[in-house]
């Protein structure tokens, strides 16, 4: 039976294990309950050797999960015990430290098994509405605050789901149906997978994954060292100053290209925060990684050997190694921007590759509505939006679009259908992209209120209120966030603050830098952002220097409707 | 209905059909794009040529294009503006907020329809419920039908928020741009596409309100070209959903025409399995760019309320723009004759989505073309004879296939060519394997139990493959397989689809309005039939979407007419559960349950079908010549028999390896499998017994 395979059918067994995993990522879609999972992408999907090396990864909506998801197999073989794994079990975690780095996200792990004998596993992971605690937000001071922890430990042995972890979990959370039915599903993705791996390894009378194994991790190895071996040996640092909660974040990052390897340490970056925005280690090593990835070898896919060469090193108790129990709520903010700042040491080492920066974080919130009377119901809605990404260095940045974050927006009649909310204004915000050679993606506006007979609570998640977006290479900075009551009244851009009935609450998210100076932008290109009103005629004329009959024509040309 | 004719214009061909008293004549004409009629009279001089008839003997003419699909991806429609609500300008434009691609720091996102100064708003508000928050003045609408005016805008799109819930300001501005400017083409997106979600709804107006103006004037052109052939009878389209239009329908409403080519194509492989009885089919269609996968399910194509056109990135789903109107459910990927192999980083073949086309073509077309396709990897492989491809139109040069192959895959894997053709066909063969794997699972389907039938160009060399790899132990090839789509709008119904988006927990379930609803949808859906046919009977199946509140994807309910006559809470919980278990393995207990969605589709009742009697196998057919045939199952190449698909009889059997031939295409037969020509003529593909 186990002849060694052909070469070309390594290679079919490869594409085919990439199929194998979008097949399981796109299972969990279908039966998903949470928004962030259905609607947005916010989830994983993986396959693994036998000693837990990650063969293939689906790619879906968010790069936090990519080294997480690498690792997380490794602990389960560790805490569960490789000889009392048997067919039918299930492994469960939500543990920040060895998932994915909230106690939001759920991974679950499924021993595969060929003929009696483990042969590998599958593992998925998904971010779940609610996990009891304080609910979704910063406000809690310690891990302990923000919900219920599940340590690595069994779902179902073989084949019998825990009851007893069921009614747990049932007791603990807001919203007990739909957790369990997330649980369900991500238990259904694994075994998917697992059934197309023992179709395909029937088909090519494999016993075990070893050959396969084998070829996919040399090839990744040998592609991705041949990548890093093609840059300059240098090292360089980058520094970036967020708002943070309270008091403002400084993420400093230096990178070093090596002969085999890219080292990125985080030495000199802000300590842990009091709110619940810091981040575990794993989920910084994600958002590292994936920067270089994108910048140097963005078609090799991820597995354990082409993640292996990034190495992602941060003293203990700063805010990108927030140790047990800090909070790590919303570890996605300094998350979303590691890649700024790693591009900012990156661009010093490999010029004109990278972009500037852009809006980094989500810019998201959630809207807790009350009546006031009667007629009236409660509801929480929870949404994602983006601002502008930043300059290329021969593209304009991606208006209103995530990065690094790849996760979806909700449209607004859904949202609308979800509470007793209205979304008043959503469309780009002129002005906003930096001016340069390349402009900075637009940000966007948002009014957000109630329907009559409800007040609401904004818990809001937004940065860059006072360090906007800087250009690069000349570029100008992108416009600032901004958050404020309709009734005048002053807000933060994080933190739970509460919204008469009546007030609405008015946005503006950030945009991108600019690359390059404004000065040497194609006029064409002027003449086309001011058609569309991407600019504006005062900025067309103070940042790019258009002169009142340059404006006036191309004004007039709109009016006639002409092309620009 | 004595005498038809289907058309099908393509990309590179216009197929023209003739059916008249069960005999069929058939033709392509290369299209011709400036005026997409002059094909179609060339065409149908021919066949009518060919069956001793007038024009006007022709009873009924069936059309379907690519033409709609073509405006908009190549961006040559009408002068558009589009009128939404304040606050709202750009939602054609920031799309979902993502990137389709996650690891291309310079991505290009496809650019909106309209750009952002052709995007007018006007102050007004509909909440969820439906409940006017801020009224529309008709003032507002003057002022900007004034500047729609003074630019000089062809066709306008309105799309307002929840318009598909409360059309009432809608229909004001089309009313007020009737008066003002009656010149003017409207499309309103509470008619168009009454469905929720603004973006997919937005922009499936503007689509339409672009392509309006150029499809009216292509359809009255044709009329009257027709009539000026003597043409008497009434000319029909074909639609996305796989039924046909009358021509003002289709006028009003050229979006629904986007993609009615392969619609065609599923409408030609459902026939042929509702013939042969069989109830799970997956039809293959291959051509020289792309292949399309489509499941058939009780000789149903599989329909879906939303799909993209004008991919714009590689095929990759997100890159083009979502049309949300019913449509037959496709996959469709970059995988063709003409598909182009490389190398990547990884020194993995890699095939597609880039093809070589005609000009240079693969390398084996000796023009020139230095890269291999997937064409020159089945030359190589002993797939194809060099002297008689194409209907020996072209030779194929084996030496030019072979060096491409070597220089650019072969090279740097240290393989020879022979093993890098086995290299790039099973690549190709894997891709499209892939897409029919997910696209089962997305639709909880496991391909074991199907039945392949394979039709398009490049399909007959690579189906029985792709029937190993997917599990699949019986494929069928169609005679007539070049021209499938145009034969199979000479098999579609008259019907139309109406959509609405109310939502309903089962938890308030309201019988009566339900019953308006449905009656609303079911006078609505019948019009468009009666405006083709004005005896027929109609028949109205009535499907709701629902799903577990809290998630975001509904799976589609078909409901008896005595279920959706007297709608029952009980009833469609209970339909749900099942429903939902069968594709998800378990109901979820103690969640509320939703219907999203409500549709009706009209149809006149399907053509009559003539089952056929499977054929007794006979004795092996005769051999016309011998081939080596490479078979990737054995990895091996094999002594294989060349057999002229004319010359079998009914029942007789080729055993694989072979090779079947005829004048467009060549049917292999793998190791694994026998052929036997069905009295349909048919060439049915099974598993081969084991000795």
């Amino acid at each position: 039976m186990s002849q060694e395979p052909s070469a070309v059918a390594y290679q079919v067994m490869w594409t085919r294990l990439i199929s194998v995993v979008e097949e399981q990522a796109q299972a969990l879609v279908r039966t998903a309950f949470s928004t962030s999972v259905r609607e947005a992408g916010d989830l994983s999907a993986g396959v693994y050797d036998d000693r837990g090396r990650m063969l293939a990864q689906a790619v879906t909506g968010t790069p936090g999960h990519v080294n997480a998801m690498a690792d997380a197999v490794a602990h389960f073989i560790r805490r569960i015990g490789r000889e009392t794994m048997a067919p039918g079990d299930v492994y469960i975690t939500n543990d920040p430290w060895e998932g994915t780095g909230h106690l939001h996200d759920f991974t679950m792990v499924t021993p595969a098994f060929h003929g009696g004998r483990l042969v590998g596993f599958f593992a998925c992971t998904a971010h779940v509405v609610d996990i009891g605690g304080r609910g979704f937000g910063a406000d809690g001071a310690s891990v302990y605050e923000e919900g219920l922890y599940i340590p690595i430990m069994r779902f179902a042995d073989r084949g019998r789901v825990d009851e007893t972890l069921i009614r747990i979990v049932r007791g603990n959370v807001r919203e007990p149906d739909q957790l369990v039915g997330d649980l369900y599903a991500l238990a259904t993705c694994n075994e998917i997978g697992h059934r197309r791996l023992t179709e395909m390894m029937e088909e090519f009378g494999l016993d075990d994954l070893s050959g396969i194994a084998g070829f996919i991790l040399e090839n990744s190895r040998r592609a991705t060292l041949e990548r890093i071996a093609a840059l300059p040996r240098e090292s360089a640092v980058g520094e970036m100053v967020v708002d943070g909660f309270d008091t403002p974040i400084t993420l400093r990052a230096r990178v070093t290209v090596e002969q085999d390897r890219i080292v990125t340490d985080f030495e000199g970056t802000s300590g842990i925060d009091a709110k619940g925005i810091n981040c575990p280690l794993v989920y910084t090593k994600a958002y590292a990684c994936y920067a270089l990835k994108v910048a140097i070898a963005p078609e090799i896919p991820n597995n354990h050997a082409s993640l292996a060469p990034f190495e992602v090193t941060a003293p203990e108790d700063t805010i990108v190694n927030a140790r047990h129990p800090a909070p790590v709520a919303l570890r996605h903010i300094v998350g979303h921007f590691v890649p700024d700042t790693v591009f900012a040491a990156f661009d010093q080492i490999v010029p004109g590759v990278v972009p500037a920066e852009g809006a980094g974080c989500l810019c998201n919130f959630q809207v807790s509505l009350r009546p006031t009377g009667p007629g009236g119901r409660r509801a929480e809605v929870l949404t994602f939006n983006s601002g502008g990404s930043g300059a290329r260095p021969a593209r304009d940045g991606l208006n209103a679009t995530a990065f690094p974050s790849g996760v979806m927006t909700m449209p607004v009649e859904a949202t609308e259908h979800a509470g007793p909310v209205v979304i008043w204004r959503k469309e780009l915000r002129p002005d906003s992209g930096g001016a340069g050679r390349t402009r900075g993606g637009l940000g966007q506006y948002m009014v957000v209120g109630a329907r009559e007979g409800h007040v609401f609570d904004i818990q809001a998640m937004l940065d860059r209120v006072d360090h906007p977006a800087r250009g690069r290479r000349g570029g100008q900075a992108g416009g600032a966030t901004s958050i404020a009551r309709s009734d005048g009244v002053a807000m933060r851009g994080k933190g739970k603050q509460a919204v008469p009935e009546g007030a609405r609450v008015e946005m503006a998210f950030p945009g991108g830098g600019g690359y390059g100076p404004a000065s040497d932008r194609d006029p064409a290109l002027l003449r086309r952002d001011l058609a569309r009103g991407y600019i504006t005629a005062e900025a067309a004329a103070r940042d790019y220097g258009m002169t009142a009959e340059e404006i006036a024509e191309v004004e007039a040309a709109v009016a006639r409707g002409e092309d620009v | 209905m004595g005498t038809r004719l289907g058309v099908d214009i393509g990309g590179t061909f216009t197929d023209v059909v003739l059916e008249r008293d069960g005999t069929r004549h058939s033709t392509k004409v290369l299209t011709t794009y400036a005026a997409p009629e002059d094909a179609i009279v060339e065409g149908m001089r021919r066949v009518c040529g060919a069956a001793g008839i007038a024009p006007a003997e022709i009873d009924q003419i069936i059309h379907g294009t690519t033409l709609a699909t073509n405006a908009l991806i190549e961006r040559r429609g009408a002068k558009t503006a589009l009128i939404t609500t304040e606050g709202f300008r750009d939602v054609i434009e920031m799309r979902t907020e993502s990137r389709f691609e996650q690891y291309d720091l310079n991505l290009a996102l496809p650019e909106p329809l309209l750009p952002r100064q052709a995007r007018f708003t006007v102050p007004e508000r509909v909440d969820a419920t439906g409940a006017v928050l801020v009224p529309l003045e008709r003032a507002a609408v003057e002022a900007v039908a004034d500047r729609i005016a003074a630019a000089g805008y062809d066709s306008v799109a309105v799309g307002l928020l929840h318009s598909y819930l409360a059309p009432a300001h809608e229909r004001l501005i089309r009313d007020v741009l009737a008066e003002r400017l009656p010149e003017v083409s409207v499309s309103i997106s509470s008619e168009v596409s009454p469905q929720m979600r603004e973006y997919e709804r937005f922009n499936t107006t503007v689509a339409n309100a672009y392509i309006k103006p150029l499809m009216a004037s292509y359809l009255g052109r044709l009329e009257a070209r027709l009539a000026a052939e003597g043409v008497g009878c009434r000319i029909f389209l074909m639609h996305s959903g796989g039924g046909i239009l009358s021509i003002k329908d289709a006028s009003d409403f050229p979006v629904r025409l986007v993609e009615s080519g392969p619609a065609g194509g599923a409408v030609f492989a459902a026939h042929i399995a509702a013939r042969y009885g069989l109830d799970r089919v997956l039809s293959f269609d291959m051509g020289g760019t792309t292949a399309k996968i489509c499941l058939i399910k009780d000789g149903t194509p599989k329909t879906s309320r939303v799909f993209e056109v004008a991919r714009s990135y590689r095929f990759k789903k997100g890159s083009g723009m979502p049309i949300s109107i019913p449509v037959i459910d496709m996959v469709e990927i970059g995988a063709g004759g003409g598909s182009l192999a490389h190398v990547d980083a990884l020194r993995q073949i890699r095939v597609g989505p880039e093809s070589a086309g005609s000009e240079p073509g693969p390398a084996c077309y000796g023009r020139g073309g230095a890269r291999p396709a997937v064409t020159d990897a089945d030359l190589m492989l002993g797939k194809l004879d060099p002297a008689a491809f194409a209907g020996g139109s072209i030779t194929l040069d084996p030496g030019a296939a072979s060096s491409a192959l070597s220089d650019v895959i072969g090279a740097g894997l240290g393989m020879d060519a022979e093993e890098a053709a086995h290299g790039v066909a099973e690549v190709v063969d894997e891709n499209m394997a892939n897409a029919a794997r997910v696209h089962a699972v997305e639709n909880g389907e496991d391909l074991s139990g199907y039945t392949m039938i394979a039709f398009g160009g490049a399909a007959p060399l690579h189906a029985g493959r792709l029937c190993e790899k997917l599990g699949i132990a019986r494929c069928l090839v169609p005679p007539g397989a070049g021209v499938g789509s145009a034969i199979g709008f000479l098999r579609a119904p008259f019907s139309f689809e109406a959509n609405r988006s109310v939502y309903m927990r089962l938890g308030d379930f309201d019988a009566d309005a339900i019953r308006v609803l449905l009656e609303e949808l079911r006078a609505e859906a019948t019009g468009f039939v009666r405006e083709c046919d004005a005896e027929a009977e109609i028949l109205a199946e009535v499907r709701v979407y629902m799903r577990y509140v809290g998630q975001g994807w509904e799976i589609p309910i078909p409901l008896t007419a005595a279920e959706a006559a007297a709608p029952d809470a009980a009833t469609f919980q209970a339909r749900f559960e099942e429903e939902y278990t069968r594709l998800f393995g378990r109901p979820v207990a103690g969640l509320d349950v939703e219907i999203t969605v409500w549709s009706v589709n009209a149809t006149t009742p399907p053509a009559p079908i003539a089952p056929v009697q499977p054929a007794a196998p006979g004795p092996d057919a005769p051999r016309s010549g011998d081939r080596t045939l490479f078979d990737p199952a054995l990895g091996a190449f094999q002594d294989a028999a060349v057999v002229a698909r004319d010359a079998l009889t009914e029942g007789a059997r080729v055993p694989g390896p072979a090779a079947i031939v005829e004048a467009e295409t060549t049917i292999i037969v793998p190791a694994s499998r026998a052929a036997l020509r069905q009295p349909d003529g048919c060439i049915d593909l099974t598993v081969k017994e084991t000795p």
